[in-house]
């Protein structure tokens, strides 16, 4: 049984605790290594990125993750370039697309340790068509982008949580998903959008 | 051992089939914030795009980069195969890179039935 499906209440209901539980410490003891390394790595402290011991299904979540990275850095890029951001607006996008450049840097780095290779950046051009960027005509435009975008990445990153085999990475992405949630909230309080009246609206 | 697990949680929960009619436009609110980051109807991004996905092949759009798993699928994209992949991807194809679990029945059948006007 894969560790994912153990991680799967629906689908591990009828087991007995005491199987799960046995489970569960086996995968604990078998990731540290890993966790070691890839947190060192993702906290910024290089030095402490010990022997890679790579999860495919982590490194795969963190390429998807890099993705994602590469592709706000690139909105941002286009939204600064288009000219239709004025000042303050225009000093907070770039400021939150160096907090993007940050999470880049720390997944390219987390994939290296575990002996993946990180996906690499599209063009401009192609980030431009994908997001549909012609169609930006005026600030809100790029906002309102930049929301759906942000508002997006927290819910993917809170969404792969349970997917994680090794729980510090999974804590890394409940980091990344509160940095997009701060931008999110800038975003929709610049367009005037109300917050959510109920609570439990992200990840879900 | 693994199959085993399956079959009993099915036959103990049958779960899933909560209606049978899911609603679009419910669909396509929960696809603009949780699959957007991801996915759009007409471009290629993180994942591949959407449009005309139900009844395509699995992991058969010629310009993305499927994971091997996905890439070498032989089924098609139906109601059913949807419900399960939205279920739990890994479980359904172990080594995809989706890793995103839509964990309600009753939002699955609405994004499945939002899916299916992306014709
Ligand atoms: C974190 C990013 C991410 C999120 C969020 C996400 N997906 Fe995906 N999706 C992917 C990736 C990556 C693939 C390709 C998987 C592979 O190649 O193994 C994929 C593949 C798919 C496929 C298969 C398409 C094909 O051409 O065979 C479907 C269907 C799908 N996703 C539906 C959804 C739906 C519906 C949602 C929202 C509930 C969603 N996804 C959310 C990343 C994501």
């Amino acid at each position: 049984m894969s560790k994912l499906e153990t991680a799967d209440t629906t689908i591990i209901r009828p087991t007995s605790e005491l199987d799960l539980g046995r489970r569960q410490m086996f995968r604990v003891a078998g990731m540290t290594t890993l966790s070691a390394a890839a947190i060192a790595v993702l906290g910024g402290c290089r030095s402490m990125a010990a022997t890679p011991m790579a999860s495919e299904g982590d490194v795969n979540t963190l390429n998807v993750a890099l993705g994602l990275e590469h592709e706000a850095i690139n909105a941002y890029q286009l939204g600064a370039e288009s000219g239709l951001l004025q000042k303050p607006v225009l000093d907070v996008a770039v400021q939150f697309q160096s907090h993007h450049k940050q999470h880049r840097d720390a997944l390219v780095a987390a994939i290296k340790s575990m002996g993946g290779a990180p996906v690499a950046e599209k063009s401009m051009d192609d980030y431009a068509k994908e997001l549909n960027a012609g169609a930006l005509k005026s600030q809100a435009d790029v906002l309102t982008l930049a929301a759906k975008l942000e508002k997006g990445a927290a819910n993917a990153y809170l969404g792969v949580i349970p997917s994680f085999e090794s729980k510090d990475l999974a804590q890394v992405a409940g980091r990344l998903a509160a940095d997009e949630t701060m931008h999110w909230t800038v975003l929709a309080s610049a367009l005037k959008q109300a917050l959510p009246e109920k609570a439990l609206t992200f990840g879900a | 051992m693994k199959r085993v697990l399956i079959v009993v949680a099915l036959l103990a929960f049958p779960t899933a089939q909560a209606r049978a009619e899911g609603d679009p436009a419910r669909g396509q609110e929960i696809y603009e914030s949780r699959c957007i980051a991801c996915h759009s109807p007409d471009a290629n991004r993180v994942g591949p795009m959407h449009r005309g996905v139900f009844g395509r092949k699995a992991g058969s759009l010629p310009g993305y980069a499927y994971s091997k798993a996905l890439k070498g699928a032989d089924f098609v994209w139906n109601d059913e195969t949807l419900d399960r992949w939205l279920t739990n991807p890994q479980a359904f194809v172990p080594g995809q890179k989706m890793n995103f679990k839509v964990t309600k029945a009753e939002d699955r059948t609405d994004l499945i039935a939002y899916l299916k006007t992306l014709r």
